[in-house]
């Protein structure tokens, strides 16, 4: 009883502005990716969802988009039923149903085309993916060009499937088809959309 | 707040939300028509319910924003959606193009270049490009589908046929990272190339149509053209009456029943800054005309008149741009 009476807790404390602040800092990501964004966004849910990925799922989730959460996050109970109290979501069984996944072990997750992709006429059809990492930092350097970058721009993130430049360059193939990722770790993330083109690195 | 009873920036929660998911999907797919569940606006449609609530999705309360029509920040449009968003979410309003970091805008780009962080929020009376070439939507969604943009460029053909040129001088196509192509909205062909690489984000709402799209910065929009009959931008043959600036839209302003006209800076808050930075002496027009010195009196507004002859491209001798867009393509 006391358990459930906790769940309540650890939403937004300003719905409204929060949500707004949240949703700026995603779409600023999202307009320029590989790039990171700090936020002071942060909900308090309960782990392992963190703070910032909480705040980003009680800013975009609802009702109307159903969610995939990893095996790491659906284990626990308490963060299942604290998003249910604060998004009103539901629970997707498999990731091509979700509109939404929220992951909790990107090193262990499935391979992106598990996803819905969405479909040539409506590629908006298609799922947004929210990795909790470990940092921004540390790992293999990733360099980007596309659209929202002046250039190019490298990112280093760590914890991402070992295999994610084979599964981004065909996630960049199947444009105007594929998911789009925003990287979280601590309080920065990272927008990759779609139209994020890997460079290949020689050597 | 005058209206309390309304939730910040007018639209509820879940309405914003859903906007939200439809942006992001928009800027992740540049140039791509997200369909979103466009809501009824305290305003009617072709005044801008598809820009008002993409901008009330994204507004904050540390937002400044800017609101023009036509390049106006003064006419009715303007003023009476830039009133909605200090009642309804108490936001600071400004007329400052480099100050505003959400700009909305009717028909205009503004002439200064916008900076990294700004937000161009445009009104968009019909999102599809190829609506006028066909006009079933399940067909219009398979050529997009395809990337089949043949008869874009038919039409354009048609026109160089009949014309000797491109005659289309506003909601000039332009195709997205080699990929979508899209309507920039009835902007003149004039402001085409201000898309093309800009440092802020743009996003572009239709309400009536329930579409949303977006340019996210330094992204490539490139007009459609044909190698022997490039794309070129209207050219006037006068600076502004009134600031002198070249190299911008003009407007056209009938004076009198005589025929009398002059062209003046379609941007406002451009002119009024350049005239506001030019000594007294070296103004032209406007509040200056007759001022001072002798000096100013051959390039008065009435020399202005004199030599405004004939009609910029792309403007109707009765003055009246043809830029209300709903339909008269």
């Amino acid at each position: 009883m006391q358990a459930e009476a906790h769940m309540l807790e650890g939403g937004f404390a300003e719905p409204v502005l929060e949500a707004q602040a949240t949703f700026r800092a995603v779409m600023d990501a999202m307009a320029r990716p590989a790039r990171a964004v700090k936020t002071g966004s942060r909900a308090a849910p309960p782990a392992p969802l963190t703070p910032l990925a909480g705040a980003i799922a009680c800013t975009l989730m609802d009702a109307d988009t159903p969610v995939w959460l990893d095996p790491r996050l659906s284990g626990s109970e308490a963060v299942r039923v604290w998003l249910g109290f604060h998004t009103g979501v539901r629970f997707a069984a498999a990731p091509t149903d979700a509109a939404f996944a929220l992951i909790g072990d990107a090193s262990d997750m499935p391979p992106f085309d598990r996803f819905a992709q969405g479909t040539q006429e409506y590629p908006d059809r298609s799922a947004t993916l929210i990795l909790q990492l470990d940092s921004l930092e540390g790992g293999a350097p990733l360099t980007f060009r596309g659209s929202g970058i002046k250039g190019e721009a490298t990112i280093a993130p760590h914890g991402l499937p070992a295999d994610f430049a084979a599964q981004w360059g065909e996630n960049t193939r199947r444009f105007p088809r594929g998911v789009d990722l925003v990287l979280t770790a601590g309080d920065r993330l990272i927008g990759l959309p779609r139209s994020a083109r890997l460079v290949a690195r020689e050597g | 707040m005058n209206a309390p009873t309304y939730n910040f920036a007018y639209l509820d929660e879940q309405t914003k939300r859903m906007i939200r998911r439809a942006i992001l999907k928009a800027v992740a797919i540049p140039g791509y028509q997200v369909p979103f569940a466009s809501r009824e606006m305290p305003m009617p449609y072709g005044w801008g319910t598809g820009g008002v609530q993409v901008t009330a999705a994204i507004l904050g309360p540390d937002d400044v924003l800017k609101v023009i029509d036509q390049g106006a920040d003064d006419t009715t449009n303007a003023v009476s959606i830039r009133k909605f968003f200090q009642r309804v979410a108490g936001v600071e309003t400004t007329t400052s193009t480099p100050e505003a970091t959400i700009i909305q805008t009717r028909h205009r780009i503004p002439e200064l270049p916008l900076h990294e962080g700004q937000i161009l929020v445009y009104q968009v009376p019909i999102p599809e490009p190829l609506r006028f070439l066909e006009s079933r939507e399940t067909e219009t969604r398979k050529m997009h589908a395809l990337e089949e943009y043949g008869l874009m460029h038919v039409k354009l053909y048609e026109d160089i046929a009949r014309n000797g040129h491109i005659a289309t001088t506003y909601a000039y196509p332009v195709k997205v990272e080699g990929r979508y192509v899209m309507d920039p909205s009835p902007t003149p062909k004039f402001d085409n190339p201000k898309m093309h690489m800009s440092a802020a984000l743009q996003l572009f709402g239709a309400g009536r149509e329930k579409r949303i799209y977006a340019l996210p910065p330094h992204t490539e929009v490139i007009s459609l053209d044909f190698e022997d009959h490039p794309f070129e931008v209207q050219r006037f043959d006068k600076p502004c009456a009134l600031c002198g600036a070249e190299n911008v839209y003009l407007d056209e302003v009938v004076l009198d029943d005589r025929g009398g006209r002059m062209f003046v800076c379609s941007d406002t808050d451009h002119c009024e800054t350049r005239r506001q930075s030019l000594p007294l002496e070296g103004r032209v027009g406007g509040e200056a005309a007759g001022v001072g010195s002798s000096k100013t009196s051959a390039t008065s507004i009435f020399d202005a008149v004199v030599h405004a002859e004939g009609t910029p491209p792309g403007r109707t001798s009765s003055g009246h741009p043809p830029l209300k867009g709903e339909g008269s393509r």
